[in-house]
């Protein structure tokens, strides 16, 4: 990639991201109304599902480029794994942070075992083993290579997971959290954040994979 | 013997430029190297040179991170599996199993390797590798000498067109070498090419057809024993790893 | 198709033989399963109705965790004389040595929970003939152990790897526990087969998918 063109179009990312970030908050804290039952504390809704969508599509984005490292052994999508792991599992980490934090203002309980947040917390699992993976193998392009079979693996497991607790949970209905639809505004608002959010993640990954390569570079220059 | 293979398909063995580095490591930095059927190349070097690393390439257990090579006219990159039925591999390791007999762990890859008339084969490598007498007790508790041959009749019972041998006699007592050296005069049986890594230059040089000398990952010298004068062998060994 | 099936037969006829040749690794599994079922009994106090519905739990606790022992060993007694290297010197498919590790994991696993699960009986005071169980028991030990076998191939790799194994073992095979828990809950209660019958799909799925999944990637955890 030539400099320039890099540039630029991170520029272009960045001048997006902090537009669609600035637009979000205004939406979220201005704009939004506040909801009934919940006050206040339900704003945390906004930050808390974009997260998760992202925490998810980064997962989407390890598998997909897990396929394509082992088929064809090009470092760089390892590099876009790894970095796409990190900032998925920092977001995830927040969705389990956010989601007890709103769970216990506006319902009382800290933790319900409720499907979604049970189903983060074991996507949560496997990021933390991908990453564990890589840095207990001893040799660079092993440890890559088993994080691949890892983020293969897991993703395929994350829907049969989601299922599994589901259908656990329907077993055994526990208290009810996280439910209600969505009026006009408030959807305009959490698709604003998800943009947002989103614009953020790639802009994350692309700063990861820029200073994993200029390590890369370091080592091949040290010889 | 044919010395003037000139294609592909005659040679038994052909690097080109073959290397490997691990990491920062260049263990191989470009190892060119023919060798023709039926042939026995001994390769000589000091530890640290790249034998093993050789050998690995080689053997399919590791791949090349540049150059190419070529086993009786099969690429070693993009034909590995159809390689391996016509490699036979000693090394340092014996890859026995040492729970398991002698007996036992022939049957086994035998079956892997789909030996025909397992029973009869077996009899045959045990006798050939003089382990008669062992062959129903735990490799575990066999001595160095012994679980190096028995590795050799794990090694050759699928009759390999080429055999490699890393460092077989090293690390083995007097008696076990002789022995050792006993069965290393039946390895070269039929148009089977041999290629074994030493650094003892007396033995090497003896049962050796061709000679070739590795220092620090690359091969600076190979000829046919019959046009060097073997005494004077050692003079050539130490220019080339830089000590003469 | 025949020289298939003797090259996972010969690699299974050695785990056999292997096994039965280091008895303390299925001792010394089998006891720590008993110690999980025993300790996990002391958290509970006796006849109240907690305990029955924990009871399935205790049960899959004991299995999963003596389970991720055994499967340690799989791939750790390859390591010994580099026999993995041997392995990978046989003109073999890899997809063919994980076939082989499979059932010989399965055949492992299966001995442990056949051991486990009628003490685990007694201990709770339930009746002892129950083939319901059964299946329920095969069908999680088979998707036990497919994760469990290619991540065992793994984990032998990596430094820490009696650590690696659960870490990541664990978290992939929550659908199996799950349902098997679930499953048996409706056994011990004596419910028909219709109530369980997505449990069962829910493991035969996962058994299916990942022995097929297992198969495509495990070249890549053994090759270079």
């Amino acid at each position: 990639m030539i400099r320039g063109k890099g540039t630029l179009w991170n520029g272009v990312l960045l001048g997006l991201g902090f537009a669609l970030m600035l637009a979000a908050l205004y939406l979220i804290f201005v704009y939004v109304p506040t909801e009934e039952t919940m006050g206040v504390v339900q704003r945390i809704f906004y930050f808390h599902v974009p997260l998760a969508w992202v925490g998810l599509l980064a997962f989407l984005v390890v598998f997909v480029c897990s396929i394509l490292y082992l088929w064809r052994r090009d470092a760089k999508w390892d590099t876009i794994a790894a970095s796409s792991a990190e900032v998925g599992m920092v977001f995830t980490t927040l969705v389990l942070i956010t989601g007890p934090i709103w769970a216990k203002a506006a319902w009382g309980v800290w933790w319900a075992w409720d499907f979604r947040l049970t189903a983060t917390l074991a996507l949560w699992l496997i990021y933390i083993a991908y990453l564990l993976v890589r840095s207990y193998t001893a040799e660079e392009s092993r440890g890559a290579r088993f994080a691949a079979v890892l983020g293969i693996v897991g993703f395929i497991d994350v829907p049969i997971v989601a299922l599994a607790i589901r259908l656990w949970r329907t077993q055994h209905p526990g208290p009810v959290v996280f439910e209600g639809g969505l009026a006009p505004s408030m959807l305009l608002a959490l698709l604003v954040s998800i943009a947002a959010f989103t614009v953020l993640y790639i802009l994350l990954v692309g700063q990861r994979v820029s200073l994993r390569n200029l390590g890369t570079e370091l080592k091949r220059l040290k010889g | 013997m044919n010395h003037r293979a000139t294609s592909s398909a005659d040679w038994a063995i052909e690097a080109q430029s073959l290397s490997k580095s691990f990491g920062g490591n260049r263990a191989l930095t470009g190892v060119d190297i023919k060798v023709s059927r039926g042939d026995w190349l001994t390769i000589f070097g000091p530890n640290g040179a790249g034998k093993t690393t050789l050998i690995k390439l080689l053997s399919t257990l590791a791949k090349p991170t540049g150059g190419s090579a070529r086993l009786h006219g099969l690429n070693l990159t993009s034909e590995p599996a159809k390689i391996r039925r016509m490699l036979g591999v000693v090394t340092h390791s014996t890859f026995l199993y040492n729970d398991l007999t002698v007996n036992e762990n022939l049957r086994f890859y035998g079956r892997m390797y789909l030996v025909p008339d397992l029973e009869r084969r077996i009899e045959e490598v045990v006798s050939q590798v003089q382990l008669e007498s062992r062959l129903h007790d735990r490799v575990g508790t066999l001595s160095h000498g012994l679980q190096r041959r028995a590795a050799i009749a794990r090694a050759v019972m699928h009759n390999p067109s080429i055999l490699l041998l890393d460092e077989p006699e090293t690390g083995l007592d007097p008696h076990a070498t002789t022995m050792m050296r006993e069965v290393m005069d039946t390895l070269n049986s039929g148009d089977r090419t041999v290629v074994m890594t030493t650094h003892n230059l007396e033995r090497g040089i003896e049962i050796a057809g061709q000679v070739a000398v590795l220092h620090e990952g690359s091969i600076v010298y190979q000829a046919s024993k019959k046009d060097i004068d073997a005494a004077g062998f050692r003079e050539i060994y130490d220019r080339c790893t830089g000590q003469g | 198709m025949k020289g298939l099936f003797t090259e996972v037969y010969a690699i299974l006829w050695k785990e056999l033989i292997s096994g039965l040749r280091t008895k303390e690794i299925i001792t010394s599994v089998l006891v720590f399963g008993l110690l999980v079922l025993v300790i996990f009994n002391f958290a509970f106090e006796p006849g109240t109705s907690t305990r029955e519905t924990v009871a399935p739990g205790i049960l899959w606790a004991a299995i999963a965790f003596a389970g991720v022992l055994g499967l340690n060993r799989t791939f750790a007694a390859e390591r010994e004389n580099s026999c993995l290297e041997g392995l990978m010197l046989c003109p073999v498919e890899r997809h063919v040595i994980y076939w082989g590790k499979l059932a010989a994991s399965f055949i492992f696993i299966l001995l442990v929970a056949a051991i486990i699960t009628p003490i685990f009986l007694v201990l709770f005071n339930l009746p002892l003939f129950m083939p319901r169980l059964a299946l329920i028991v095969v069908l999680a030990t088979l998707g036990f152990a497919s994760i469990g076998t290619l991540f065992s191939a793994l984990a032998a790799n990596t430094k820490a790897r009696d650590l690696m194994l659960p870490i990541l073992f664990l978290p992939l095979v929550v659908p199996v526990i799950i349902a098997a828990v679930e499953a048996t809950g409706l056994v011990l209660d004596g419910r028909p087969w219709g109530d369980m019958a997505t449990w069962l799909q829910i493991m035969i799925a996962f058994d299916v998918i990942f022995v097929i999944v297992s198969t495509f990637v495990f070249e890549f955890v053994v090759e270079e």
